[in-house]
């Protein structure tokens, strides 16, 4: 059971770690054949996963309507907003439109999903508000450099900004172009270095809690 | 009889004449260019074969520079499939451009798998854009200078494209890598023979201080694995954390929440959890349900997860992975709840955000440390000590390659390019 739980995936990840970093040097067509053929088995994987999501869905909702657990009326929506688009996508065989003409799946898409992504994405704009004033409160050091930085660089990149302080509009693209590029640069690296250190570890074994944690 | 004979014979000669005139002046006509053609001198010494390292239906030509390359002048590259070409003019022209371009040392070819100078004339023939290349087939290519009305075409030759094994330009990729794997393995068996000394990470650091206030605020714990599934190595990562977080949740008996967007994910983070729970003496505490699907939906996740924070207020919010527009939704809502909050991811876009609003982040490599900062065990700690020394050896040559740029400039010396290009094609 033990091999079959550990020893088993663990040399799954071996061997398709090592060939697939080896595919990487490899520019034959055969090559670009078995990584699409992976691609694919992996999509296909991913769809036979989501029955374990929705079914974990219905399962967690379901007990909160059942034990009437606070908010238990926002899983009573969910449920009966789920199986409605499901029929009706069953019923409109899944479509959008037909000849030129909106089903009414492409209906719940376009006039309820669409605008309630919408909606929270315009909402970033004010958290970015609120956030940005916490912040550059000059409490401390830091946040003052912080507070002065943004200022430059806010300035810089309005035309009236620019037209106020004629010299915030290099400043800004100093600060952009040298003091961010070059940190962001330092970090990318670490990152780098940190995903092929961990690729390292998972595919030699020595990372294993992805299996479940344990040391055996 | 005769008379009439010798004058039809007199009428079909000046006819013989006149037509013998016409196709003399016909030829003259169409002969004209051709003459036009070979005043240019065409390109000397060209050369056509397999683009190496490549997956097939590619041609590379190459040929000398030319006296007369400038920008008024032109070169055309000639195509025609088959070994024989009864006439070069009348090759297909698949490329065309200014003869003081299209060089080998603008190219990305590499210096170890440069064909030869970078003087010289190159151009890569790929399929689409009215070139279609098949494996296998011969096909022949030739080179014209034209400059005004002259035309100077080059003896065609022959090159067959194939498909290669291996790209050789991409061998400086796999050098580096076994490099760097032969140091993170050389530092984890140094690890495991003497203690390494970990830089206090104040996010990790912080890991038992949340934990332990949620549970004395009697409040849940959230986690939150990232926008990506199992196949990136932030959620991985992220998930190798919650290993160590679910460990500690368990033994202060503290409920944790983590919500996915990703099945397979969900289903891994299951099995992680449970885990964590047995080793801390506490399965009878584990819930399948601690881990649970929204949806795969970006906003419809953040829509979610926001509404949990606001409804069962947890007192410890944990944001570990990748993360596009929804982190700072998520962060500031977290902040809203008055929960203690800690992130970490590699996506440097959101950094500014995570900072804004956490109360610790992970940046960047640290969401990768984690696992050893948490673990302690020799092969974890050994593997940051190897990051550590491949960090060393890049800042080494950034410094380098920084000094020597510098002096290139300041005494016009062209010796410090040869190891700048180096650099850049070790890179």
């Amino acid at each position: 059971m033990i091999f079959l739980r550990r020893q088993v995936p663990l040399l799954i990840t071996l061997i398709t770690g090592l060939v697939f970093a080896a595919q990487y040097y490899v520019p034959h067509p055969a090559s670009e054949q078995m990584l699409t053929s992976v691609t694919k088995w992996l999509q296909i994987i991913g769809g036979f996963a989501l029955v374990l999501g929705v079914s974990s869905l219905f399962h967690v909702h379901a007990v909160k309507i059942r034990r009437k657990e606070a908010g238990w009326g926002y899983s009573f929506v969910l449920y009966v907003s789920m199986l409605s688009t499901i029929a009706i996508g069953l019923w409109s065989n899944g479509k959008e439109a037909v000849d030129g003409t909106m089903t009414s799946f492409g209906w719940i898409y376009n006039f309820m999903m669409v605008p309630l992504q919408g909606t929270m994405f315009a909402i970033l704009a004010f958290f970015i508000a609120s956030a940005a004033y916490r912040s550059f409160r000059a409490r401390s050091r830091e946040a003052a450099v912080l507070l002065i930085a943004a200022v430059i660089v806010m300035m810089g990149r309005v035309p009236l900004g620019e037209y106020l302080i004629p010299l915030s509009g290099d400043l800004s693209q100093w600060i952009l172009n040298v003091l961010n590029a070059s940190v962001r640069r330092a970090i990318l690296i670490g990152v780098s270095l940190g995903t092929v250190a961990l690729s390292i570890k998972i595919i030699f074994g020595m990372e294993r809690s992805y299996l479940g944690g344990g040391k055996e | 009889m005769k008379r009439e004979t010798l004058d039809v014979k007199r009428e079909n000669a000046r006819s013989a004449c006149g037509t013998s005139t016409l196709v003399a002046v016909i030829l003259c006509l169409s002969v004209s260019p051709a003459v036009a053609q070979t005043t240019l001198a065409p390109p000397q010494d060209v050369r056509a074969f397999d683009t190496p390292s490549d997956g097939g239906g590619s041609l590379t030509v190459l040929w000398p520079p030319a006296p007369y390359d400038s920008a008024a002048a032109r070169y055309q590259v000639l195509l025609s499939e088959g070994t024989t070409v009864p006439d070069p003019a009348a090759m297909k022209v698949v490329a065309e451009f200014p003869a003081n371009q299209h060089y080998v040392r603008e190219s990305k070819w590499p210096w170890w798998t440069k064909p030869t100078t970078g003087d010289q004339h190159q151009i890569t023939l790929r399929n689409g854009r009215g070139v279609e290349l098949k494996d296998g087939t011969a096909y022949s290519i030739t080179v014209a200078a034209v400059l005004n009305d002259d035309r100077g075409i080059a003896m065609p030759i022959q090159a067959t494209p194939q498909p290669n094994w291996i790209n050789w330009n991409q061998m400086n990729n796999l050098m580096l890598a076994l490099l760097f794997g032969g140091i993170v393995f050389y530092a984890i068996s140094t690890a495991r023979k003497r203690e390494i000394f970990l830089r206090r990470i104040p996010g990790l650091a912080a890991v038992d201080e949340a934990i332990g206030r949620a549970t004395e605020l009697g409040k849940p714990i959230l986690y939150l694995t990232g926008a990506h599934d199992m196949s990136d190595p932030s959620t991985i990562a992220a998930a190798v954390i919650l290993g160590r977080v679910a460990k500690r949740a368990a033994a202060y008996e503290t409920d944790l929440l983590v919500p996915h967007r990703d099945p397979i994910t969900m289903a891994v983070c299951q099995e992680i959890t449970k885990q964590a729970y047995l080793e801390a003496g506490k399965p009878d505490l584990y819930k399948d349900d601690s881990n649970f699907f929204i949806t795969s939906d970006q906003f419809s996740y953040t829509a979610a997860v926001d509404g949990i924070m606001l409804r069962k207020r947890p007192a410890a919010n944990f944001f570990m992975g990748h993360y596009f527009a929804e982190a700072l939704l998520l962060t500031e809502t977290g902040a809203s709840t008055g929960a203690i909050q800690i992130a970490g991811t590699d996506a440097d876009h959101q950094l500014p955000f995570f900072v804004t609003t956490c109360d610790y982040t992970l940046i960047g490599e640290e969401l990768y440390a984690a696992s050893a900062y948490l673990s302690r065990e020799p092969v974890q700690v050994g593997t940051l000590r190897g990051q550590d020394i491949g960090k060393a050896l890049i800042l080494g040559v950034l410094g380098i390659g920084t000094i020597l740029a510098t002096l290139g400039i300041l005494f016009e010396a062209q010796w410090p390019h040869v190891f700048l290009d180096l650099f850049r094609d070790v890179k």
